[in-house]
């Protein structure tokens, strides 16, 4: 119960950057590298802000910002500028990006690990079992940012928007719409939720390094791929279901060393048999 | 007066020139028409104008402005719109999804249901399959659909990409009246044309365009009895 409890808390949080790394990989068709590293970034101003006042409310509320505001200079200076390169090019940005980051983020902060002392929220009693509540509370977040983006995309105007230049960015600038906007839109969104995983990320593990990011940015995009990238149920389910390979493997005596090794093997598996993911779309190729 | 006017229009793909100085106006009410062989340059002024690939020197004015360096998303906000060559409807949204696409600049929502209904009362066929993905119809429904998403936007300005392209001789005949309904509900037609018989029967004026240049013009009638034109494109 507690392991799937806390297989589903991981898969949240993998699920809420697997989507930034989705959504942008829809809508511009670039693999953002340095999405893991905003993850870190969310985290330095958690701590930050934790040091300064110590209001957890006030913390959360400006590493969101932080990170939005973070995903919104990145792209404008990083991303635009190339909007008609070679991926390649795009790609070893990205890479660029990322090294940068991590490399601010120890030039300000220090290359050592610092803790974060979020306040303490315990176990409750649920069902006969013992449950963390900072895993409750990831998930019931997690869900409802979930449905939220779920009903934005499909519903609103900006989400289908969305939609539409992820197909086509021609055909939708003949539409109106200004496809700029509705890539610093998506950006803005994923570093937004990135901010939220961070959040979740310390409640697991209280401490922040400039390369906090790297890992679960490697294991969110694994399950963005997994889900088929592109598709962003496909990243929510992907998420979800590498967060819960990795808790029952590491719950599992002789399997928990391999536990990176099973993940890793579930995304070449998957790739065999289905190689544009669980949900992915077929790209029709144009002539 | 000219409600689109082209000047010395010159686009590069690398260093290969496309366009070599195109003049050429479009007036309000008319059905203006580009033909031309493949690879004339015929889609590369359409998309040019439209901002989709840049303009290396001319100009290009819309009703008095110059909207020469202008992103097309702001062009369209400014009244004219196109249909692009290969229709390029959005395939993975329904075709209801794809309408209110085309209303993106509208500001009022009464009245995009209204001109939703109104396209579903036109295009009958689109109306019983408004809520199919839009990848799923056929060819002339794909059509219908294109022109009836970018008409969502109310334009002055249509222009029309090779409309009648792959599609059956009869499909083709509703095309051109359909175009010809526009232009009798006051929407100004640009349209390049493979279909040189067609498109000169329907258009006030003409242009023929080879190797990136205009080489002859006039109106429908006259060219269509051009010896070099009937040689070129009528067949025979």
């Amino acid at each position: 119960m507690n392991i799937i409890l806390d297989g589903l808390g991981l898969g949240a949080i993998y699920a809420l950057i697997a989507l930034g790394y989705t959504m942008v990989y829809g809508i511009a068709k670039l693999l953002n590298f340095a999405h893991g590293d905003i993850i870190m970034v969310g985290a330095y101003a958690i701590l930050t802000m934790l040091n300064a006042n110590g209001n957890p409310w006030i913390a959360i509320i400006v590493s969101v910002v932080v990170c939005t505001a973070a995903g919104i200079i990145i792209e404008r200076f990083a991303y635009r500028p190339l909007r008609s390169a070679s991926p390649l090019a795009v790609l070893i940005t990205a890479i660029g990006v990322s090294y940068f980051l991590q490399s601010l983020a120890q030039l300000v902060f220090g290359a050592k690990s610092r803790p974060v002392t979020l306040p303490a929220l315990g176990n409750i009693n649920l069902f006969g079992a013992s449950v963390s509540v900072a895993t409750i509370i990831t998930l019931i977040i997690g869900a409802v940012i979930m449905a939220a983006l779920t009903v934005f995309v499909n519903f609103t105007r900006i989400g289908r928007a969305m939609q539409a230049v992820s197909e086509d960015k021609g055909a939708s600038q003949l539409m109106g719409i200004n496809v700029n906007r509705i890539i610093m839109i998506t950006f803005a969104i994923g570093s937004a939720l990135a901010a939220f995983a961070s959040l979740f990320y310390l409640m697991q593990i209280p401490a922040t390094s400039p390369t906090l990011g790297s890992m679960p940015g490697i294991k969110a995009f694994t399950a963005a791929v997994i889900g088929g990238i592109g598709s962003i149920p496909g990243a929510m389910i992907g998420g979800v279901l590498l967060g819960l390979i990795e808790k029952i493997c590491l719950s599992i005596p002789f399997l928990s060393a391999y536990t990176t090794a099973i993940e890793f093997g579930l995304l070449i598996l998957i790739l065999l048999v289905k190689p544009i993911g669980l949900l992915g779309k077929k790209r029709r190729v144009k002539v | 007066m000219a409600l689109l006017e082209i000047k010395d229009l010159q686009v590069f793909y690398g260093v290969i020139q496309a366009l070599k100085g195109i003049d050429f106006t479009v007036n309000e009410g008319e059905i203006v028409t580009l033909i031309g062989a493949n690879g004339a340059g015929k889609t590369t002024i359409m998309q040019s104008i439209m901002g989709l690939i840049p303009i290396h020197s001319g100009s290009v004015h819309y009703d008095g402005k110059d909207i020469t360096k202008m992103p097309g998303h702001k062009i369209v906000n400014l009244g004219m719109t196109q249909v692009p060559e290969g229709r390029r409807i959005f395939q993975e949204l329904t075709v209801y999804e794809n309408l209110l696409m085309g209303a993106y600049t509208g500001k009022s929502k009464a009245q995009i249901k209204k001109d939703i209904e109104a396209t579903c009362t036109r295009f009958p066929r689109l109306g019983e399959r408004k809520n199919q993905i839009a990848g799923t119809l056929s060819g002339g429904e794909q059509q219908m659909l294109a022109m009836g998403r970018a008409m969502m936007c109310h334009p002055k300005l249509l222009m029309l990409d090779e409309p009648s392209m792959g599609l059956s001789p009869l499909l083709v005949d509703e095309v051109f009246d359909i175009i010809k309904d526009f232009r009798d509900s006051g929407t100004t037609i640009l349209l390049v044309e493979q279909n040189a018989n067609k498109a000169l029967d329907i258009c006030d004026r003409a242009y023929v365009l080879e190797n990136g240049k205009i080489v002859l013009s006039g109106t429908g009638t006259e060219l269509a009895q051009s010896d070099s034109i009937k040689k070129a494109y009528l067949g025979g």
